[in-house]
């Protein structure tokens, strides 16, 4: 026993050890910054310095034009709008997407595990299903609903659209927080008086919070990120970030400014970035929860 | 007509039936204990009384009305968990306050009621708590709290001591059973323990198998147990129960029972076995003797109907302190008698014991069937 533990120690916690630790640590960590670092530094360059070839320099002269332009004067598609309006659109579209997929999850969850049904997990079986098909074999039919119900080429359907994919991820969220639950405590909130939704309301959701913001979490990024619905079911005036960022890129007039580009890029990262640093560590606490009282 | 009625009840979960007729009558003011072993059917047929799940068949009645329709809410109940349920996002305070607020209580009167309560179980000073920042006894009482506050006209009580160190559940017995005095409110509690259900009960149902096999006061179960199953379960140091041949001598009937060396030990029934006994002559009964019925003679009690005095051999002898037992060998079996702690037996000695025939009982070996 003393002479492995002692072993161990010395192995890993010798100076050289640790220096190689840490040497292998910091070459990953350069290696996934530097993608960002080089976009970052590039979108405060003048267009000049680029076309010099040298993509990894740090500029000689530093300009936020790149910035200015790629928010609100770029030529995004045929419109020289810049991506000010498509990013309101983004934020117009992934609030409340998060917001409804999120709740109707938590109630799912809820009554997936607290008002057990005859065949629920039968229905759990094809929530679940809705996590695993792939989007494309869905764009004709969402495109066809979407015409029918009169949603076609606006927020509001693509709102509609990111719910009802967004719902199966949430369900399996909350279902799998919630069964670690104990049920004793729904029943004495029964005993005390309480109905279906105050109990949801008040014993249930107060211990939420971790279960929550992996929710948000996720789908913020999905919903932000995604192209494809974006590309597919919006107008020109009701594109997210996401297509019009590829407008922007692929414009086709005049030369290529590649730092209004990286601007553009950085900015259409941003707001996942920021959920990502204000929750992170509460997403992480989210995921291990289930794990542990399970 | 009792206060809390049961008739007929049964339950099943899909194939299995848990419950299978049960019936229940109790009058108000009762401690009725559901006790029995784990799987028995007893939670059960507490969360059936309280309304969290709904009866196959049955009737049940509250002082009168029937509420098998009704919510657990609107049934005048109040339950205390196995594993207390306290709303963890609230304080003690809220806890307590959570059934009054839900049934309209105003504010203010919730104040005084809490205040009340918090006083009666000690908790005043752990009010603005959180129930993650109590200890397990600390919890226990609040959960009775929740239940006391709202003044309901049936406990419940889900083997509530269960999760507490052995210390701490004896005292909380004891304040149970005071509070259940001072407030004289109809209690149903479950439980697995024998001991709490002898100290706590003015009434015992004992289940088995999701059937009630005996009904009746502490007494009664202990001294008369119904059947062989409700003799064994009952008691500790466990009821001796060893088989034993009908035989008549000297004109009176009694029991045989085979001894190590020297032949058979003859127990003469009293009066009222004799007569039951009659039609079991030649033939092989279980015979049940509590072990404090067989005692040194100095200690035993002479007032009993039948004192048979036998030479035993003590195999162990085993001094707790209170009192000595002694196992014995009879009937082919580990046989356990009681005696004081200042009786001088050796181990491997022989020992004058005293039967108490008096409170002998004889089963159907086979169908454990009460006989006598």
């Amino acid at each position: 026993m003393s002479a492995g533990g002692e072993g161990v120690r010395l192995g890993a916690g010798s100076p050289f050890w640790r220096a190689v630790l840490y040497a292998v640590l910091l070459v990953f960590a350069v290696y996934y910054l530097l993608p960002l670092v080089i976009m970052l530094l590039n979108s405060v360059k003048p267009l000049s310095e680029i076309r010099g070839g040298n993509l990894l320099a740090l500029p000689k002269v530093w300009t936020f034009e790149p910035w200015h332009s790629a928010w609100s004067t770029a030529q995004v598609g045929v419109q020289a709008t810049g991506l000010k309006p498509y990013f309101i659109n983004s934020f117009l579209m992934v609030f409340p997407a998060v917001a409804i997929s999120a709740a109707l999850g938590a109630i799912n969850g809820y009554i997936l595990t607290k008002w057990r049904f005859k065949g629920d997990s039968i229905v759990f079986g094809m929530m679940l299903f809705s996590c695993f098909i792939p989007f494309q074999i869905v764009l004709i039919p969402m495109a066809k609903v979407l015409g029918t119900i009169g949603l076609a080429g606006t927020v509001s359907g693509l709102v509609m659209v990111h719910v009802v994919y967004g719902i199966g991820f949430t369900t399996l969220f909350f279902r799998n927080y919630y069964a670690a639950f104990p049920t004793e405590l729904i029943r004495s909130a029964q005993v005390d008086g309480a109905g279906f939704f105050r109990i949801f309301w008040r014993i249930l959701l107060p211990s939420s919070g971790p279960i929550i913001v992996v929710s948000i979490i996720w789908q913020f990024t999905n919903i932000w990120n995604d192209f494809l619905f974006g590309a597919s079911f919006a107008d020109f005036d009701s594109q997210p970030m996401t297509v019009a960022l590829n407008n922007l890129v692929q414009s086709s007039t005049g030369v290529k400014e590649y730092n209004v580009h990286f601007a553009g890029a950085v900015l259409a990262a941003l707001p996942t970035l920021v959920v990502y640093i204000v929750s992170g560590r509460y997403f992480v606490r989210g995921l291990m929860a289930g794990a542990v009282k399970g | 007509m009792g206060f809390l009625e049961i008739s007929g009840l049964t339950k099943s979960f899909g194939q299995t039936e848990v419950l299978k007729g049960i019936d229940l009558d109790v009058e108000e003011g009762d401690f009725l204990v559901l006790v029995g072993p784990s799987g028995c059917g007893k939670s059960t047929l507490l969360n059936v009384i309280a309304g969290l799940e709904n009866p196959t068949a049955g009737e049940i009645r509250i002082a009168g009305e029937r509420v098998n329709e009704l919510r657990p809410s609107e049934r005048d109940i109040a339950m205390v968990f196995q594993s207390y349920a306290l709303y963890p996002s609230m304080s003690v305070a809220q806890n307590l306050g959570f059934g009054l607020e839900m049934r309209g209580v105003p504010k203010a009167e919730r104040e005084t009621a809490i205040q009340e309560v918090a006083e009666m179980l000690q908790i005043s000073q752990l009010l603005k708590r959180r129930p993650g920042q109590l200890s397990g006894g600390q919890r226990q009482r609040v959960a009775m709290g929740r239940a006391l506050v709202r003044k309901p006209q049936v406990f419940l009580f889900d083997e509530p001591l269960s999760n507490l160190d052995a210390k701490l559940r004896v005292d909380m017995r004891m304040e149970i059973k005071r509070l259940h005095a001072s407030l004289g409110t109809t209690i149903v509690y479950v439980t697995h323990d024998q001991i709490e259900a002898m100290t706590l009960a003015s009434r015992i149902a004992l289940l088995k198998d999701g059937i009630l096999q005996q009904f009746g006061s502490p007494e009664d179960i202990y001294d008369n147990p119904a059947n062989l199953f409700v003799a064994d379960f009952m008691g500790s140091p466990a009821m001796n129960l060893v088989p034993a041949e009908v035989v008549e001598k000297e004109g009176e009937i009694g029991v045989a029972l085979k001894q190590r060396a020297n032949g058979a030990l003859f127990l003469p029934a009293e009066t009222r076995a004799a007569g039951p006994l009659k039609d079991w002559l030649g033939r092989t009964v279980t015979f049940g003797i509590r072990p404090e019925a067989v005692t040194d003679p100095d200690a035993a009690d002479h007032k009993a109907g039948r004192l048979v005095e036998a030479e035993c051999r003590a195999d162990l002898v085993e001094p707790t302190g209170a009192d000595t037992y002694i196992v014995t060998h009879l009937g082919g079996k580990e046989f356990t008698a009681r005696l004081r702690a200042n009786s001088r037996v050796k181990e491997d000695g022989a020992v004058t014991l005293a039967f108490n025939m008096g409170r002998s009982v004889f089963f159907d070996p086979k169908e454990g069937t009460r006989i006598a």
